[in-house]
Parts: structure tokens; C-alpha cells; sequence
């Protein structure tokens, strides 16, 4: 259950930044079977949230299409200084999160 | 004698077995065991879901995907709409459909104002060469898509765990 969070450190007020973000995952679709024939059951992130400061900037929801160790980039307005904190939400009771700060001048 | 009848017929099953599997493999690299696939019927109603009685209309949406892939486990994606992000005129969400894999949908995003640029991106798993559509909601309720062809070489989902 390991993170990888890319934010920009540092942003001038007002730019388009990137967020990068990879949450290490199975993402099990549930489709596949063992070579006994067994249905391997479905074991996948289904929500991941962004918020800067408390407030959400970008929200997704996950279905087992998505690759394991999900990754997802979007992007934000540097709008004011403040930590970003990631929350990702799964099957069997899977919760992660992560943090990155940025300073905004 | 009847036992001896019965044992050539499972053998020839047998052989009609391989020969079909074979078959499969000369198109496949991996034998897949695969489950009902989603249809494009499927995917339209997944997409009625979203829209409602909505109409959809073609553009704004650019979706980037490669045309052929080799490995349908990993298949970067990058969805953007051509609108701009201003507090009372922006893009909502972003949804994504398939037409070949097991369930329809991809993936749901929702942005706000504040996210500056209508532009997302991740990676998916697509079990079969088939189109992928991208959907964009704005603020005032329209709907905006297109959609893209991709060749898959090796299929993701169902393939049989080893």
C-alpha cells in the first residue's frame, strides 16, 4: 500500500498546475479465473478524492477497467498555499491516503 | 463394443477441442475464458444512464488513446474538453464507456471550477479491440462526446491466472 503523489512544491497564484497521483493496487477486475476454473473475486479501488485545504478539487469513481496501480492526472488552480490530501477508497474495506503541501506565491 | 464406440467419440471431441483452441491461441497469445462481454447495447444504456433523454452531441471532447496496443492491461488514456473552466461555465464530469469489456463503465471524474483545465488522465484495461467513448457534462447541462477505435493484441480482464 504504497502512494506516489506529484504536486508542484511551488506555484505562481493563478497557474494551471498538475497533480499526479499512484496508489499501488491489484485492482482485481473479478472477471478472471484460476486455472481450476474458480471466479477470483473482484478486489478494487472504486473512489479516489482530492482536496486542497479540506475542500475537493477532483473526484473519481473507479471500475475494475482501470488498471492496477491506478494512476490519475488533473489539474487545479493555485489558488492559496495549503496541503493536498489524497484518499483512496476500495473493496474489502481498502482505505489509503497521502498528502503533498504546496506554497503559492 | 459400445465402450469402444464411446471412447473414439471423446477422442474426437477431444481432437475438436484442440483444433478449436489452437484456433483461438493463433489469434490470442493467452487462452481466455472469457464471461458474457459487455454489448454495444450495453454500453448505449450505460450511457443513457448518464444522459437521460438528453441528446449527446459530437465534439469538444478529445480523447487520446493509442490506435493499437499491445498489452490491453495498461492502456494510457487522456481525456480533455475544448471548454473553458470559469465559476458559472465549466466542464462538471467526465465519463468514460467501453463496448467489448465485461461491464461498460471506465471511469467517472468530476471536476470543479477551480480545476482550471478540463483534462484528465489515466490508465485502463480494455479486454478486446473495441471503441472506447468519452462523455463531458458541462455546467449547463449539455452533453459533449466522441469516441476512439482501438486495436488490442492482448487481451486484459479475463485472462486465466497462472
Amino acid at each position: 500500500m504504497a502512494a506516489l503523489v506529484n504536486v508542484p512544491p511551488k506555484a505562481k497564484r493563478g497557474a494551471v498546475v498538475e497533480i499526479k497521483a499512484l496508489m499501488s493496487h491489484i485492482m482485481e477486475p473479478g472477471y478472471r479465473r484460476t486455472a481450476a476454473g474458480e471466479l477470483i473475486p473482484r478486489d478494487i479501488i472504486t473512489s479516489f478524492t482530492c482536496r486542497l485545504n479540506g475542500a475537493e478539487i477532483f473526484r473519481a469513481d473507479l471500475f475494475p477497467a482501470i488498471s492496477a496501480n491506478p494512476f490519475m492526472s488533473f489539474f487545479t488552480i493555485a489558488t492559496e498555499s495549503g496541503k493536498f490530501e489524497f484518499e483512496w477508497i476500495g473493496d474489502n474495506g481498502f482505505v489509503a491516503n497521502a498528502a503533498a503541501n504546496i506554497t503559492v506565491e | 463394443m459400445k465402450r469402444m464406440a464411446n471412447m473414439s467419440d471423446i477422442s474426437r471431441r477431444h481432437v475438436l477441442q484442440l483444433a478449436g483452441s489452437a484456433a483461438l491461441c493463433g489469434g490470442l497469445p493467452i487462452v481466455t475464458v472469457r464471461p458474457a462481454q459487455a454489448t454495444p447495447a450495453m454500453l448505449s444504456s450505460a450511457i443513457r444512464n448518464l444522459v437521460g433523454e438528453a441528446t449527446v452531441q459530437q465534439g469538444k471532447v478529445k480523447l487520446d488513446i493509442p490506435p493499437l496496443v499491445e498489452n490491453g492491461n495498461t492502456v494510457p488514456m487522456t481525456v480533455s474538453v475544448d471548454h473553458p473552466m470559469t465559476e458559472t461555465d465549466y466542464v462538471k464530469s467526465i465519463h468514460v464507456f467501453n463496448e467489448k469489456n465485461p461491464q461498460p463503465n471506465i471511469g467517472n471524474f468530476y471536476l470543479t471550477p477551480r480545476a482550471g483545465r478540463a483534462q484528465v488522465a489515466t490508465r485502463i484495461r480494455l479486454a478486446d479491440s473495441q471503441k472506447v467513448v468519452a462523455i463531458a457534462k458541462l455546467s449547463d447541462g449539455s452533453f459533449w462526446q466522441t469516441s476512439a477505435d482501438v486495436i488490442v493484441t492482448l487481451a486484459a480482464c479475463t485472462e486465466e491466472v497462472p
